[in-house]
């Protein structure tokens, strides 16, 4: 059921709502919009005055230094922090004016880090995605067994389903909780740095399976290390530093030498990659070049 | 209606439910085992209402209880017995399931209320309207117990509260609280006279066996409200176990659910307290003790209560053989001794799990 989800400008169906009102009409009214939006932690502001908009059917990436308030960000999009001043608008709605499950129908999260509870297997934690969707009397639909079955399948998960998530490999581990996030079928899907402490293989095997999502018609947004994969990955990216967004922009446009040296700090040579010929950023060795003047 | 197997490997026996009025995927050794649980705990309760000064048959006690056989035997067991065997059951269920909601709250299997020192607040509630107000009505007593309980765990909280709660400080805060309490509680009664202080103290070793209809019509009206209460919230309290971020972004209000959970699970032991005492370590054993008999993912709320049930219709029964050869002994006081071994099976386990290699 999740294939047949959102093209740009029309939200995914949904099985038991009905009630949703459209995206506001024009393909190019954003999914997100933060506007003049504060942000932060018990008292302390991480971001302030912020106004970013998340492009209807784009692949947002948010980059930036480590402490730069992009995973706040993306908590905040994703209504785990509310705004303290400003607002956060989905669908051109106010986040918090949404029933929590119907807004759970339109935006899933994947965290940083999940709790699998203990003695779980792989397709029960999957299954958790549906919650969105059950009450107490309907609590398992054929819809819901369809939505699950075909996240197992995407994450190429159906032959692990019934196995312990605790005995899984660090990359399948991750792969089912984005199967989780996938049944949970939502037309935006927000990654905070989805890839961390995967090897490369399992890294490029994840950004790929979000790029088929993307092209399916979900907009993602995805809090990301890896500038290159950034650039590989995204069409759409947001540069954060101190809490402030420095630009946004496709890559192409964005990562320059100079972008690179303002927000990280580092001397680096912007080539194109060989392989998908998007900007790649290359250090350059500081013993051998001459200090900027 | 129909049940069929679901077209997902689940890597366990699972039946669907379909039908207009409800649609459920059920684990079915979670079934079978809850079912047995409280197929056991009736066993065991028919057996408990032949035992006393009066001794009767199961087959004089299934008679009576159905209206039938002699007038003396229906009142030994409806009057006198089934209040008693009734409240093994319900407490037990509800102890049972107030401990699956706080250790699922705190994701430790120590974080049961007996531990974080909600009991010792319902005892604390009950000792100052017992000694100090001179108040011993069962409402008095259940208000105060409730009061008590939840002025607790709010204390408790907001000590343990620092950017959330994680479940190792509250039961560490729980535990300090509840040893404070313990020494308000001795002070009060060194400075009660004899006759209140004996009153307070078989209050305190948790005794079902003085439960009479006035005090059990009240609780089973109240247990019934918490059970429905548990239900409508244990799918917030599944979601919660995915960690705050996860149930947010799944549709639940997680701050709202907490504290809904908070007051039911304080309300089991309140309850219970208040009517038989603190009754301790049954709400610590029965989740984590079916968790390994249905090995269900998480705590589940269902089994819990079985488990609960039985365990605490178990203890009664115990209770009331040993009377036969010895003397009466509060069912309470069997629990602590059962529930100490278990106590400490489960701290050197959760040592070595946790604690005893770097992380």
């Amino acid at each position: 059921m999740y294939t047949e989800t959102a093209r740009p400008g029309a939200p995914a169906p949904e099985s038991d709502a009905g009630t949703a009102p459209a995206a506001p009409p024009g393909e190019t009214a954003p999914r997100i919009v933060t506007e003049d939006a504060t942000i932060g932690y018990h008292g302390r502001v991480v971001a302030e005055h912020l106004s970013v908009a998340v492009p209807d059917g784009s692949f947002t990436a948010i980059i930036g230094p480590n402490g730069c308030g992009k995973s706040t960000v993306l908590r905040a999009l994703s209504r785990v922090l509310p705004a303290s001043a400003g607002r956060i608008l989905l669908d051109g709605k106010a986040v918090g004016s949404y029933p929590p499950k119907e807004a759970a129908r339109r935006l899933g999260l994947l965290p940083q880090s999940s709790l699998a509870p203990d003695g779980i297997r792989v397709a029960d934690l999957v299954a958790r995605g549906r919650a969105p969707y059950q009450n107490l009397i309907h609590q398992w639909r054929p819809s819901d067994e369809d939505a699950v079955r075909a996240a197992l399948e995407a994450t190429r998960l159906t032959e692990l389903s019934g196995r312990l998530v605790a005995e899984l490999s660090g990359g399948q581990r991750q792969r089912v909780w984005a199967a989780m996030l996938l049944a949970q079928d939502t037309p935006i899907m927000l990654l905070d740095e989805p890839t961390t402490f995967l090897d490369i293989a399992h890294q490029y095997e994840l950004m790929e399976l979000f790029r088929t999502l993307h092209e399916q018609g979900r907009t993602i947004v995805a809090v990301l290390h890896d500038l290159n994969q950034a650039a590989r990955y995204a069409d759409h990216l947001i540069v954060m530093h101190d809490g402030r967004v420095v630009t946004t922009g496709p890559p192409e446009s964005v990562i320059t030498a100079e972008l690179i040296d303002e927000v990280f700090g580092l001397r680096s040579l912007v080539v194109p990659d060989p392989v998908t010929g998007t900007p790649t950023v290359v250090p350059l060795d500081p013993r051998t070049v001459t200090p900027a003047p | 209606m129909t049940t069929t197997r679901p077209r997902v490997d689940f890597g366990y026996a699972v039946r669907t439910v379909r039908s207009p009025l409800f649609s459920g995927r059920v684990g079915v050794r979670l079934a079978v085992v809850s079912a047995a649980l409280l197929l056991a705990a009736l066993v065991v309760s028919v057996l408990a209402l032949g035992l006393g000064d009066f001794r009767l048959g199961a087959l004089e006690v299934t008679r009576a209880l159905l209206g039938g056989g002699e007038s003396f035997h229906r009142i030994i067991v409806t009057e006198w017995r089934l209040p008693v065997a009734l409240a093994a059951i319900v407490f037990g269920a509800l102890l049972g399931i107030g401990g699956a909601i706080f250790q699922s709250l705190t994701r430790n299997p120590l974080g049961s209320p007996d531990v974080i020192g909600f009991d010792a607040g319902s005892y604390t509630g009950v000792a100052v309207t017992l000694l100090v107000l001179g108040a011993g009505s069962y409402w008095n007593i259940a208000v105060a117990a409730l009061t008590g309980g939840l002025l607790t765990a709010f204390v408790v909280y907001a000590l343990a509260y620092r950017r959330g709660i994680t479940g190792f400080r509250l039961i560490i805060v729980g535990i300090g609280i509840a040893a404070m309490l313990n020494s308000a509680n001795a002070y009060l009664i060194t400075r009660a006279d004899i006759d209140d202080a004996m009153t307070v103290g078989l209050w305190h070793a948790g005794s079902i066996a003085n439960v009479t209809w006035t005090p059990m019509l009240p609780s089973l009206g109240f247990a019934a409200v918490i059970v429905v209460a548990a239900v409508l919230l244990s799918p917030a309290l599944r979601r919660l176990e995915l960690g705050d971020d996860a149930a947010v972004t799944q549709g639940t209000r997680v701050g709202a659910a907490r504290l809904a959970l908070l007051v039911v699970g304080v309300a089991t032991t309140a309850l219970v307290t208040a009517a038989a005492g603190p009754i301790t370590f049954v709400a610590l054993a029965a989740p984590q003790l079916a968790r390994r008999l249905t090995r269900s993912p998480g705590i589940s709320v269902l089994s819990s209560a079985a488990m609960g049930a039985m365990l605490l219709a178990s203890a009664h029964l115990l209770t009331l053989a040993i009377a036969e050869v010895y003397r009466v002994i509060p069912v309470g006081l069997i629990t602590v001794c059962l529930g100490g071994l278990y106590l400490i099976w489960l701290l050197v386990r959760e040592a070595r799990r946790q604690y005893g290699t770097p992380a």
